[in-house]
Protein backbone atom coordinates (compact mmCIF):
# COMPACT_ATOMS: atom_id res chain seq x y z
CA UNK A 1 0.00 0.00 0.00
CA UNK A 2 2.03 2.99 -1.32
CA UNK A 3 -0.65 5.73 -0.45
CA UNK A 4 -0.08 7.82 2.30
CA UNK A 5 -4.04 7.27 2.78
CA UNK A 6 -3.91 3.69 2.79
CA UNK A 7 -1.50 3.74 5.58
CA UNK A 8 -3.26 6.13 7.98
CA UNK A 9 -6.19 4.36 7.88
CA UNK A 10 -4.26 0.85 8.28
CA UNK A 11 -2.78 2.63 11.42
CA UNK A 12 -5.53 3.90 12.44
CA UNK A 13 -7.08 0.76 12.36
CA UNK A 14 -4.49 -1.23 14.56
CA UNK A 15 -4.23 1.84 17.00
CA UNK A 16 -8.43 1.57 17.75
CA UNK A 17 -8.12 -1.98 17.93
CA UNK A 18 -4.97 -1.96 20.24
CA UNK A 19 -6.61 0.81 22.21
CA UNK A 20 -9.88 -1.40 22.99
CA UNK A 21 -7.60 -4.24 23.74
CA UNK A 22 -5.84 -2.70 26.11
CA UNK A 23 -8.45 -0.33 27.69
CA UNK A 24 -10.19 -3.10 29.91
CA UNK A 25 -6.73 -3.06 31.93
CA UNK A 26 -6.30 0.58 32.10
CA UNK A 27 -10.03 0.69 33.54
CA UNK A 28 -8.87 -2.32 35.75
CA UNK A 29 -6.30 0.30 36.90
CA UNK A 30 -8.21 3.28 37.41
CA UNK A 31 -11.01 2.14 39.42
CA UNK A 32 -8.07 -0.03 41.86
CA UNK A 33 -6.94 3.48 42.50
CA UNK A 34 -10.06 5.43 43.14
CA UNK A 35 -12.27 5.21 46.34
CA UNK A 36 -15.57 3.11 46.33
CA UNK A 37 -17.31 6.43 46.26
CA UNK A 38 -15.48 7.70 42.82
CA UNK A 39 -16.43 4.46 41.02
CA UNK A 40 -20.30 5.59 41.75
CA UNK A 41 -20.03 9.13 39.96
CA UNK A 42 -21.07 9.82 36.62
CA UNK A 43 -19.71 10.80 34.11
CA UNK A 44 -16.85 8.27 34.95
CA UNK A 45 -13.55 9.61 36.00
CA UNK A 46 -11.08 8.35 33.71
CA UNK A 47 -8.19 9.42 35.61
CA UNK A 48 -6.39 6.99 38.36
CA UNK A 49 -6.27 7.92 42.02
CA UNK A 50 -3.88 7.76 44.76
CA UNK A 51 -6.40 4.83 46.78
CA UNK A 52 -4.53 1.82 45.11
CA UNK A 53 -2.69 0.75 48.73
CA UNK A 54 -5.77 1.83 50.60
CA UNK A 55 -8.12 -0.46 48.23
CA UNK A 56 -5.24 -3.38 48.70
CA UNK A 57 -5.46 -3.56 51.98
CA UNK A 58 -8.88 -3.68 52.59
CA UNK A 59 -9.23 -6.07 49.28
CA UNK A 60 -6.20 -8.25 51.86
CA UNK A 61 -8.33 -8.30 54.96
CA UNK A 62 -11.69 -9.27 53.04
CA UNK A 63 -10.39 -12.19 51.12
CA UNK A 64 -7.38 -13.86 52.71
CA UNK A 65 -5.07 -13.37 49.38
CA UNK A 66 -1.89 -14.75 50.77
CA UNK A 67 -3.25 -17.96 51.47
CA UNK A 68 -4.86 -17.63 47.86
CA UNK A 69 -1.68 -16.96 46.36
CA UNK A 70 0.55 -19.93 47.88
CA UNK A 71 -2.50 -22.16 47.23
CA UNK A 72 -2.43 -21.28 43.50
CA UNK A 73 1.11 -21.15 43.94
CA UNK A 74 1.13 -24.85 44.49
CA UNK A 75 -1.08 -25.86 42.06
CA UNK A 76 -0.21 -23.75 39.15
CA UNK A 77 3.69 -24.77 40.34
CA UNK A 78 2.64 -28.63 40.57
CA UNK A 79 0.44 -28.96 37.58
CA UNK A 80 3.00 -27.20 35.92
CA UNK A 81 6.19 -29.70 36.46
CA UNK A 82 4.12 -32.27 36.22
CA UNK A 83 2.41 -31.60 32.77
CA UNK A 84 5.84 -31.01 31.64
CA UNK A 85 7.11 -34.17 32.27
CA UNK A 86 4.94 -36.60 32.20
CA UNK A 87 3.24 -34.99 28.56
CA UNK A 88 6.58 -35.09 27.22
CA UNK A 89 7.40 -38.51 28.54
CA UNK A 90 4.61 -39.95 27.02
CA UNK A 91 4.92 -37.79 23.56
CA UNK A 92 8.43 -39.18 23.23
CA UNK A 93 6.82 -42.63 23.39
CA UNK A 94 4.21 -41.98 21.02
CA UNK A 95 6.61 -40.06 18.35
CA UNK A 96 9.94 -42.30 18.46
CA UNK A 97 9.33 -45.49 19.77
CA UNK A 98 7.43 -48.49 18.31
CA UNK A 99 5.23 -50.31 20.37
CA UNK A 100 2.03 -52.12 19.71
CA UNK A 101 -1.42 -50.27 20.12
CA UNK A 102 0.44 -46.82 19.78
CA UNK A 103 -1.41 -45.86 16.87
CA UNK A 104 -4.76 -46.51 19.18
CA UNK A 105 -3.17 -44.42 21.74
CA UNK A 106 -2.42 -41.57 19.24
CA UNK A 107 -6.51 -41.96 17.95
CA UNK A 108 -7.60 -42.31 21.28
CA UNK A 109 -5.87 -38.96 22.30
CA UNK A 110 -6.69 -36.93 18.78
CA UNK A 111 -10.72 -38.18 19.92
CA UNK A 112 -10.73 -37.16 23.45
CA UNK A 113 -8.92 -33.45 22.51
CA UNK A 114 -12.39 -32.44 20.74
CA UNK A 115 -14.94 -34.34 22.91
CA UNK A 116 -16.74 -31.76 25.25
CA UNK A 117 -15.69 -32.46 28.71
CA UNK A 118 -19.14 -32.87 30.59
CA UNK A 119 -17.83 -35.60 33.31
CA UNK A 120 -17.22 -33.07 36.06
CA UNK A 121 -19.97 -34.56 38.32
CA UNK A 122 -18.64 -38.37 38.41
CA UNK A 123 -15.78 -36.89 38.70
CA UNK A 124 -17.11 -34.59 41.63
CA UNK A 125 -18.21 -38.06 43.30
CA UNK A 126 -14.52 -39.66 42.70
CA UNK A 127 -12.93 -36.47 44.44
CA UNK A 128 -15.51 -36.82 47.19
CA UNK A 129 -14.64 -40.40 47.72
CA UNK A 130 -11.37 -39.92 47.78
CA UNK A 131 -11.92 -37.30 50.66
CA UNK A 132 -10.35 -34.59 48.52
CA UNK A 133 -13.03 -31.82 48.93
CA UNK A 134 -11.64 -29.14 50.09
CA UNK A 135 -7.97 -30.51 49.18
CA UNK A 136 -5.53 -28.91 46.70
CA UNK A 137 -5.61 -32.07 45.16
CA UNK A 138 -9.20 -32.40 43.56
CA UNK A 139 -7.99 -29.86 41.45
CA UNK A 140 -3.97 -30.64 41.11
CA UNK A 141 -4.59 -34.70 40.70
CA UNK A 142 -6.91 -34.93 37.36
CA UNK A 143 -4.55 -32.18 36.02
CA UNK A 144 -1.30 -33.52 36.16
CA UNK A 145 -1.55 -34.43 32.65
CA UNK A 146 -3.32 -33.18 29.67
CA UNK A 147 -3.93 -34.65 25.84
CA UNK A 148 -3.25 -31.17 24.96
CA UNK A 149 -0.01 -31.71 26.65
CA UNK A 150 0.64 -34.67 25.03
CA UNK A 151 -0.43 -33.80 21.80
CA UNK A 152 1.36 -30.68 21.75
CA UNK A 153 4.46 -32.06 22.82
CA UNK A 154 4.25 -34.86 20.08
CA UNK A 155 3.71 -32.26 17.06
CA UNK A 156 6.96 -30.47 18.57
CA UNK A 157 8.74 -34.43 18.41
CA UNK A 158 7.60 -35.28 15.22
CA UNK A 159 9.32 -31.93 13.63
CA UNK A 160 12.28 -31.49 15.27
CA UNK A 161 13.60 -34.45 16.29
CA UNK A 162 14.79 -36.70 13.92
CA UNK A 163 14.72 -40.80 13.95
CA UNK A 164 18.06 -40.77 13.30
CA UNK A 165 19.14 -39.09 15.99
CA UNK A 166 17.50 -41.37 18.56
CA UNK A 167 18.89 -43.84 16.07
CA UNK A 168 22.97 -43.29 16.73
CA UNK A 169 21.69 -42.68 20.62
CA UNK A 170 20.50 -46.19 20.78
CA UNK A 171 23.37 -47.70 18.58
CA UNK A 172 25.88 -45.87 21.31
CA UNK A 173 23.99 -48.53 24.01
CA UNK A 174 21.71 -45.35 25.32
CA UNK A 175 18.61 -46.59 27.20
CA UNK A 176 15.74 -45.15 26.09
CA UNK A 177 14.86 -42.79 29.18
CA UNK A 178 18.79 -41.44 28.38
CA UNK A 179 17.82 -41.00 24.91
CA UNK A 180 14.22 -38.68 26.60
CA UNK A 181 16.56 -37.24 28.92
CA UNK A 182 19.51 -36.07 27.58
CA UNK A 183 18.55 -35.97 23.94
CA UNK A 184 15.43 -35.23 22.64
CA UNK A 185 14.27 -32.93 26.20
CA UNK A 186 17.25 -30.31 24.98
CA UNK A 187 15.88 -30.04 21.60
CA UNK A 188 12.53 -29.24 22.03
CA UNK A 189 13.39 -26.65 24.79
CA UNK A 190 11.03 -24.43 23.05
CA UNK A 191 8.05 -26.31 23.15
CA UNK A 192 8.33 -27.12 26.52
CA UNK A 193 8.33 -23.77 27.08
CA UNK A 194 5.12 -23.20 25.05
CA UNK A 195 3.72 -26.13 26.96
CA UNK A 196 4.40 -24.39 30.74
CA UNK A 197 3.15 -21.26 29.58
CA UNK A 198 -0.12 -22.24 28.44
CA UNK A 199 -0.45 -24.59 31.51
CA UNK A 200 0.89 -22.02 33.89
CA UNK A 201 -1.80 -19.43 32.67
CA UNK A 202 -4.62 -21.88 32.35
CA UNK A 203 -4.14 -23.32 35.53
CA UNK A 204 -3.80 -19.79 37.35
CA UNK A 205 -7.34 -18.66 35.48
CA UNK A 206 -9.22 -21.77 35.96
CA UNK A 207 -12.19 -21.36 37.94
CA UNK A 208 -14.80 -23.54 37.37
CA UNK A 209 -14.39 -26.74 38.62
CA UNK A 210 -12.27 -25.04 41.41
CA UNK A 211 -15.15 -23.24 42.55
CA UNK A 212 -17.26 -26.20 42.74
CA UNK A 213 -14.51 -28.38 44.77
CA UNK A 214 -12.72 -25.43 46.72
CA UNK A 215 -15.14 -24.11 48.93
CA UNK A 216 -13.36 -23.42 51.80
CA UNK A 217 -11.62 -20.49 52.35
CA UNK A 218 -8.12 -21.94 53.42
CA UNK A 219 -8.38 -23.55 50.18
CA UNK A 220 -8.75 -20.68 47.92
CA UNK A 221 -6.94 -19.66 44.87
CA UNK A 222 -6.54 -16.40 43.74
CA UNK A 223 -9.85 -16.57 41.25
CA UNK A 224 -11.92 -17.78 43.98
CA UNK A 225 -10.61 -14.90 46.12
CA UNK A 226 -11.88 -12.45 43.58
CA UNK A 227 -14.99 -14.44 43.21
CA UNK A 228 -15.78 -14.27 47.06
CA UNK A 229 -15.15 -10.63 46.72
CA UNK A 230 -17.50 -10.12 43.87
CA UNK A 231 -19.91 -12.12 45.26
CA UNK A 232 -19.83 -10.64 48.46
CA UNK A 233 -19.21 -7.14 48.56
CA UNK A 234 -20.95 -6.02 45.32
CA UNK A 235 -21.07 -2.89 45.73
CA UNK A 236 -17.68 -1.68 46.55
CA UNK A 237 -16.56 -1.95 43.08
CA UNK A 238 -12.98 -0.90 43.87
CA UNK A 239 -12.43 -3.13 45.98
CA UNK A 240 -13.14 -6.43 44.48
CA UNK A 241 -11.79 -4.23 41.12
CA UNK A 242 -8.24 -4.32 43.24
CA UNK A 243 -8.62 -8.19 44.06
CA UNK A 244 -8.93 -8.72 39.91
CA UNK A 245 -6.15 -6.32 39.04
CA UNK A 246 -3.65 -8.63 42.01
CA UNK A 247 -4.67 -11.69 40.10
CA UNK A 248 -3.67 -10.07 36.70
CA UNK A 249 -0.83 -8.55 37.28
CA UNK A 250 1.69 -11.75 37.96
CA UNK A 251 -0.18 -12.58 34.34
CA UNK A 252 0.71 -9.69 32.51
CA UNK A 253 4.68 -9.81 34.26
CA UNK A 254 4.97 -12.94 32.77
CA UNK A 255 3.14 -12.36 29.60
CA UNK A 256 5.04 -8.67 28.29
CA UNK A 257 8.85 -9.74 28.23
CA UNK A 258 8.15 -13.30 26.95
CA UNK A 259 4.97 -11.71 24.39
CA UNK A 260 7.32 -12.81 21.01
CA UNK A 261 8.21 -16.45 22.27
CA UNK A 262 4.32 -16.88 23.22
CA UNK A 263 2.62 -16.06 20.89
CA UNK A 264 5.32 -17.65 18.35
CA UNK A 265 4.89 -21.02 20.63
CA UNK A 266 1.42 -21.05 20.33
CA UNK A 267 0.78 -20.21 16.67
CA UNK A 268 3.41 -22.82 15.92
CA UNK A 269 1.39 -25.12 17.87
CA UNK A 270 -2.23 -24.45 16.61
CA UNK A 271 -0.84 -24.33 13.09
CA UNK A 272 0.96 -27.36 13.24
CA UNK A 273 -1.91 -28.94 15.00
CA UNK B 1 10.47 -46.75 8.72
CA UNK B 2 13.98 -47.24 8.63
CA UNK B 3 14.26 -48.08 12.37
CA UNK B 4 14.00 -51.86 12.55
CA UNK B 5 16.68 -52.62 9.84
CA UNK B 6 18.55 -50.47 11.40
CA UNK B 7 19.44 -52.05 14.67
CA UNK B 8 18.78 -55.41 13.39
CA UNK B 9 22.29 -56.30 15.25
CA UNK B 10 20.00 -56.88 18.33
CA UNK B 11 16.80 -56.27 16.96
CA UNK B 12 14.73 -59.05 18.98
CA UNK B 13 15.92 -57.48 22.66
CA UNK B 14 15.64 -53.14 21.57
CA UNK B 15 12.14 -53.91 20.28
CA UNK B 16 11.22 -55.71 23.62
CA UNK B 17 12.71 -52.47 25.14
CA UNK B 18 11.00 -50.06 22.92
CA UNK B 19 7.76 -51.49 23.73
CA UNK B 20 8.11 -52.15 27.35
CA UNK B 21 9.63 -48.29 27.81
CA UNK B 22 6.56 -47.38 25.65
CA UNK B 23 3.86 -48.53 27.68
CA UNK B 24 5.80 -47.32 30.51
CA UNK B 25 6.22 -43.62 29.43
CA UNK B 26 2.61 -43.62 28.55
CA UNK B 27 0.89 -45.36 31.44
CA UNK B 28 0.94 -41.77 33.73
CA UNK B 29 -1.06 -40.54 30.91
CA UNK B 30 -3.77 -43.22 30.20
CA UNK B 31 -3.86 -44.11 34.29
CA UNK B 32 -4.74 -40.43 35.43
CA UNK B 33 -6.91 -39.83 32.23
CA UNK B 34 -8.94 -42.92 32.20
CA UNK B 35 -9.44 -42.19 35.60
CA UNK B 36 -9.85 -39.16 35.89
CA UNK B 37 -11.13 -38.20 32.18
CA UNK B 38 -12.76 -41.15 30.40
CA UNK B 39 -14.67 -42.90 33.15
CA UNK B 40 -16.29 -39.68 34.30
CA UNK B 41 -17.69 -39.31 31.16
CA UNK B 42 -18.82 -42.82 30.72
CA UNK B 43 -20.41 -42.86 34.15
CA UNK B 44 -22.57 -39.93 33.56
CA UNK B 45 -24.75 -41.59 31.62
CA UNK B 46 -25.15 -44.37 34.78
CA UNK B 47 -25.61 -41.24 36.80
CA UNK B 48 -28.37 -39.75 35.11
CA UNK B 49 -30.56 -42.55 34.90
CA UNK B 50 -31.32 -42.04 38.50
CA UNK B 51 -33.39 -39.30 40.62
CA UNK B 52 -30.11 -38.87 42.86
CA UNK B 53 -29.45 -35.78 45.41
CA UNK B 54 -26.24 -35.69 46.92
CA UNK B 55 -26.24 -35.76 50.58
CA UNK B 56 -29.65 -36.53 50.44
CA UNK B 57 -31.01 -39.64 50.87
CA UNK B 58 -30.22 -42.94 48.61
CA UNK B 59 -30.22 -42.62 44.70
CA UNK B 60 -33.14 -44.25 43.14
CA UNK B 61 -33.35 -45.49 39.49
CA UNK B 62 -35.93 -44.14 37.12
CA UNK B 63 -34.71 -44.68 33.61
CA UNK B 64 -35.03 -42.14 31.31
CA UNK B 65 -37.00 -40.02 33.10
CA UNK B 66 -34.32 -37.02 33.31
CA UNK B 67 -34.23 -37.01 29.99
CA UNK B 68 -37.95 -37.25 29.55
CA UNK B 69 -38.02 -34.20 31.59
CA UNK B 70 -35.64 -32.30 30.30
CA UNK B 71 -37.39 -32.61 26.83
CA UNK B 72 -40.86 -32.12 27.39
CA UNK B 73 -41.20 -30.04 30.73
CA UNK B 74 -38.15 -28.00 30.99
CA UNK B 75 -38.22 -24.53 29.18
CA UNK B 76 -34.72 -23.25 31.35
CA UNK B 77 -33.03 -25.72 29.49
CA UNK B 78 -34.93 -25.02 26.19
CA UNK B 79 -33.98 -21.37 27.43
CA UNK B 80 -30.07 -22.20 27.52
CA UNK B 81 -30.00 -24.03 24.71
CA UNK B 82 -31.03 -21.46 23.02
CA UNK B 83 -28.97 -18.60 24.65
CA UNK B 84 -26.04 -20.84 23.97
CA UNK B 85 -26.48 -20.73 20.63
CA UNK B 86 -27.39 -17.34 20.10
CA UNK B 87 -24.67 -15.98 21.61
CA UNK B 88 -22.54 -18.47 19.89
CA UNK B 89 -23.82 -17.05 16.91
CA UNK B 90 -23.63 -13.41 17.87
CA UNK B 91 -20.08 -14.34 18.65
CA UNK B 92 -18.13 -15.86 15.76
CA UNK B 93 -18.33 -14.03 12.70
CA UNK B 94 -17.80 -10.77 14.24
CA UNK B 95 -14.88 -12.70 16.26
CA UNK B 96 -13.08 -14.57 13.08
CA UNK B 97 -13.83 -11.46 10.32
CA UNK B 98 -12.33 -9.38 12.48
CA UNK B 99 -9.09 -10.95 13.46
CA UNK B 100 -8.94 -11.65 9.63
CA UNK B 101 -8.61 -8.40 8.97
CA UNK B 102 -6.11 -7.32 11.57
CA UNK B 103 -4.09 -10.40 10.44
CA UNK B 104 -3.94 -8.88 6.80
CA UNK B 105 -3.47 -5.79 7.80
CA UNK B 106 -0.48 -6.70 10.41
CA UNK B 107 0.96 -8.82 7.55
CA UNK B 108 1.33 -5.44 5.40
CA UNK B 109 5.57 -5.02 5.00
CA UNK B 110 5.25 -1.22 5.74
CA UNK B 111 3.62 -1.27 9.18
CA UNK B 112 5.78 -0.86 12.48
CA UNK B 113 6.32 -1.73 15.37
CA UNK B 114 4.67 -5.07 14.66
CA UNK B 115 5.51 -6.43 17.89
CA UNK B 116 4.07 -4.13 20.16
CA UNK B 117 0.58 -4.38 18.18
CA UNK B 118 0.91 -7.89 18.57
CA UNK B 119 1.38 -7.77 22.46
CA UNK B 120 -1.60 -5.90 22.67
CA UNK B 121 -4.27 -7.68 21.01
CA UNK B 122 -3.11 -10.58 22.20
CA UNK B 123 -2.98 -9.36 25.92
CA UNK B 124 -6.89 -10.14 26.75
CA UNK B 125 -6.17 -13.56 25.84
CA UNK B 126 -3.40 -13.80 28.87
CA UNK B 127 -5.99 -12.50 31.48
CA UNK B 128 -8.44 -14.03 34.08
CA UNK B 129 -12.05 -14.36 32.40
CA UNK B 130 -13.04 -13.88 36.52
CA UNK B 131 -11.25 -10.60 36.21
CA UNK B 132 -12.24 -9.69 32.78
CA UNK B 133 -15.85 -10.21 33.54
CA UNK B 134 -15.75 -8.23 36.77
CA UNK B 135 -14.00 -5.10 34.46
CA UNK B 136 -16.96 -5.60 32.02
CA UNK B 137 -19.54 -5.84 34.53
CA UNK B 138 -18.25 -2.39 35.55
CA UNK B 139 -18.13 -0.95 32.08
CA UNK B 140 -21.79 -2.08 31.27
CA UNK B 141 -23.53 -1.34 34.64
CA UNK B 142 -26.89 0.47 34.67
CA UNK B 143 -26.07 3.58 36.35
CA UNK B 144 -22.61 4.62 36.14
CA UNK B 145 -21.29 2.92 33.49
CA UNK B 146 -18.83 3.83 30.71
CA UNK B 147 -20.09 2.60 27.72
CA UNK B 148 -23.92 3.94 28.94
CA UNK B 149 -21.83 7.20 29.50
CA UNK B 150 -20.11 6.80 25.81
CA UNK B 151 -23.99 5.69 23.66
CA UNK B 152 -25.74 8.36 25.78
CA UNK B 153 -27.98 5.94 27.22
CA UNK B 154 -27.67 6.21 30.88
CA UNK B 155 -30.18 3.89 32.92
CA UNK B 156 -29.99 1.24 30.42
CA UNK B 157 -29.91 -2.15 32.24
CA UNK B 158 -27.38 -4.69 29.74
CA UNK B 159 -27.58 -7.43 31.73
CA UNK B 160 -31.54 -7.03 32.44
CA UNK B 161 -33.26 -5.27 30.11
CA UNK B 162 -33.36 -7.12 26.64
CA UNK B 163 -32.15 -10.41 26.51
CA UNK B 164 -30.35 -10.35 22.90
CA UNK B 165 -28.91 -7.46 23.93
CA UNK B 166 -27.28 -9.12 27.38
CA UNK B 167 -26.32 -11.57 24.60
CA UNK B 168 -24.59 -9.11 22.90
CA UNK B 169 -22.83 -7.73 25.79
CA UNK B 170 -21.60 -11.38 26.56
CA UNK B 171 -20.71 -11.56 23.25
CA UNK B 172 -18.26 -8.30 23.34
CA UNK B 173 -16.73 -9.92 26.48
CA UNK B 174 -16.27 -13.31 24.35
CA UNK B 175 -14.91 -11.28 21.15
CA UNK B 176 -12.39 -8.74 23.53
CA UNK B 177 -10.68 -12.03 24.94
CA UNK B 178 -10.69 -13.99 21.23
CA UNK B 179 -9.96 -11.47 18.40
CA UNK B 180 -5.89 -11.67 19.71
CA UNK B 181 -5.53 -15.53 19.54
CA UNK B 182 -7.31 -15.56 16.38
CA UNK B 183 -5.35 -13.08 14.87
CA UNK B 184 -2.14 -14.73 15.48
CA UNK B 185 -3.19 -17.75 14.24
CA UNK B 186 -4.47 -16.15 11.13
CA UNK B 187 -0.99 -14.42 10.92
CA UNK B 188 0.96 -17.87 10.93
CA UNK B 189 -1.11 -18.67 8.02
CA UNK B 190 -0.41 -15.70 6.15
CA UNK B 191 3.29 -16.45 6.13
CA UNK B 192 2.73 -19.47 4.19
CA UNK B 193 0.86 -17.53 1.03
CA UNK B 194 3.16 -16.81 -1.62
CA UNK B 195 3.81 -12.95 -1.81
CA UNK B 196 4.26 -13.52 -5.59
CA UNK B 197 0.45 -13.94 -5.60
CA UNK B 198 -0.04 -10.69 -4.36
CA UNK B 199 2.27 -8.99 -6.62
CA UNK B 200 1.03 -10.63 -9.56
CA UNK B 201 -2.84 -9.52 -8.32
CA UNK B 202 -1.01 -5.67 -7.26
CA UNK B 203 0.37 -5.48 -10.87
CA UNK B 204 -3.07 -6.97 -12.32
CA UNK B 205 -4.38 -3.66 -10.42
CA UNK B 206 -6.59 -5.13 -7.66
CA UNK B 207 -6.77 -3.06 -4.48
CA UNK B 208 -5.81 -4.12 -1.03
CA UNK B 209 -9.85 -4.88 0.05
CA UNK B 210 -10.02 -7.39 -3.29
CA UNK B 211 -6.62 -8.85 -2.76
CA UNK B 212 -7.90 -9.41 1.00
CA UNK B 213 -11.57 -10.89 -0.13
CA UNK B 214 -9.96 -13.01 -3.31
CA UNK B 215 -6.61 -14.05 -1.86
CA UNK B 216 -5.94 -14.28 2.11
CA UNK B 217 -9.59 -15.57 2.79
CA UNK B 218 -9.71 -18.36 -0.21
CA UNK B 219 -5.92 -19.65 0.85
CA UNK B 220 -6.08 -19.12 4.50
CA UNK B 221 -9.10 -21.92 4.29
CA UNK B 222 -8.27 -24.54 6.55
CA UNK B 223 -6.89 -22.67 9.23
CA UNK B 224 -10.22 -20.69 9.10
CA UNK B 225 -11.75 -24.03 9.47
CA UNK B 226 -9.38 -25.01 11.85
CA UNK B 227 -10.82 -21.81 13.91
CA UNK B 228 -14.34 -22.40 13.60
CA UNK B 229 -14.28 -25.69 14.56
CA UNK B 230 -12.29 -24.46 17.67
CA UNK B 231 -14.75 -22.32 18.28
CA UNK B 232 -17.47 -24.82 18.86
CA UNK B 233 -16.17 -26.37 21.79
CA UNK B 234 -15.51 -23.28 23.39
CA UNK B 235 -18.36 -21.29 23.01
CA UNK B 236 -21.08 -23.98 23.70
CA UNK B 237 -19.12 -24.41 26.95
CA UNK B 238 -19.81 -20.92 27.85
CA UNK B 239 -19.63 -20.35 31.78
CA UNK B 240 -17.86 -17.94 33.71
CA UNK B 241 -18.95 -14.86 31.97
CA UNK B 242 -22.83 -15.47 32.71
CA UNK B 243 -21.73 -16.89 36.23
CA UNK B 244 -19.68 -13.96 37.00
CA UNK B 245 -21.82 -11.16 35.33
CA UNK B 246 -25.19 -12.43 36.48
CA UNK B 247 -23.40 -13.27 39.75
CA UNK B 248 -24.77 -16.83 40.11
CA UNK B 249 -25.99 -20.02 38.57
CA UNK B 250 -29.15 -18.66 37.16
CA UNK B 251 -28.00 -16.80 34.38
CA UNK B 252 -29.98 -13.70 35.41
CA UNK B 253 -33.40 -12.85 36.69
CA UNK B 254 -35.02 -14.44 33.25
CA UNK B 255 -32.43 -17.07 32.32
CA UNK B 256 -31.72 -14.30 29.84
CA UNK B 257 -27.68 -15.30 30.17
CA UNK B 258 -28.34 -18.92 31.43
CA UNK B 259 -25.77 -21.27 29.20
CA UNK B 260 -26.31 -25.16 28.95
CA UNK B 261 -22.93 -25.70 31.16
CA UNK B 262 -24.24 -23.37 33.79
CA UNK B 263 -27.47 -25.25 34.47
CA UNK B 264 -25.62 -28.23 34.53
CA UNK B 265 -23.98 -26.77 37.20
CA UNK B 266 -26.15 -24.98 38.78
CA UNK B 267 -28.27 -28.22 38.69
CA UNK B 268 -25.33 -30.90 40.18
CA UNK B 269 -23.76 -28.58 42.20
CA UNK B 270 -26.31 -25.92 43.21
CA UNK B 271 -27.94 -25.93 46.53
CA UNK B 272 -30.31 -28.79 45.53
CA UNK B 273 -26.84 -31.13 44.43
CA UNK B 274 -29.23 -32.68 41.77
CA UNK B 275 -26.57 -34.84 40.24
CA UNK B 276 -29.14 -37.19 38.69
CA UNK B 277 -30.95 -34.16 36.74
CA UNK B 278 -27.18 -32.60 35.90
CA UNK B 279 -25.98 -35.74 34.46
CA UNK B 280 -28.58 -36.10 31.96
CA UNK B 281 -28.32 -32.30 31.26
CA UNK B 282 -24.72 -33.11 30.47
CA UNK B 283 -25.33 -36.27 28.09
CA UNK B 284 -27.81 -34.27 26.41
CA UNK B 285 -25.09 -31.29 25.99
CA UNK B 286 -22.68 -33.94 24.85
CA UNK B 287 -25.26 -35.56 22.34
CA UNK B 288 -25.94 -31.58 21.02
CA UNK B 289 -22.31 -30.55 21.19
CA UNK B 290 -21.40 -33.42 18.77
CA UNK B 291 -24.15 -33.14 16.05
CA UNK B 292 -23.53 -29.47 16.14
CA UNK B 293 -19.81 -29.74 15.49
CA UNK B 294 -20.12 -31.91 12.61
CA UNK B 295 -22.99 -29.69 11.07
CA UNK B 296 -20.38 -26.85 11.40
CA UNK B 297 -17.78 -29.35 9.81
CA UNK B 298 -19.85 -30.26 6.79
CA UNK B 299 -21.20 -26.82 6.52
CA UNK B 300 -18.32 -24.87 6.54
CA UNK B 301 -16.65 -27.19 4.45
CA UNK B 302 -18.79 -26.59 1.84
CA UNK B 303 -18.98 -23.00 2.29
CA UNK B 304 -15.25 -22.57 2.40
CA UNK B 305 -14.49 -24.94 -0.14
CA UNK B 306 -16.99 -23.03 -2.76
Amino acid sequence: MKSPTGRFISYFFLVIVSFISVFPFYWMFVLSTRSNADAFKFPPILTPGDQFFINLQTAWERSDFLTATVNTLIITGTVTVSQLFFCSLAAFALSRLTFKGRKFLLLFIIITLTLPNIGQIPLYMIISKLNWINDLRAVIVPALVSAFGVFLIKQYIDASVHPELIESAKVDGARNFQTYYRIVLPIIKPGLATLAIITFMGTWNAFIWESIVLRDESVRTIQLAIRNLQGTYTRETAIVVTGAFIATLPLLAIFIPFSRQFIAGLAEGSVKG
Amino acid sequence: MGKKSKNNFKYGSQARKDALSGYLYVSPFFILFIVFGLFPILFNIYVSLFSWRLFKGEPEFIGFQNYVWLLTDDSAFITSIVNTFSMWFMAILPQLFIALVIAFVLNQAFIKFKDMFKMAIFMPFVTSLVAVTIIFGNLFSRDYGLVNFILGTQGFDWLNDNRWLSHFAVTLMVNWRWIGYNTIIYMAGLQTISKELYEAATIDGATKIQQFFYITIPQLRPIILFTLILSVSGGMQLFVEPFIWANGFNGGADNQILTMFLYMYGTAFGPQYNIGYGAAIGWLMFIIIILFAILNWVVSTKLIKD
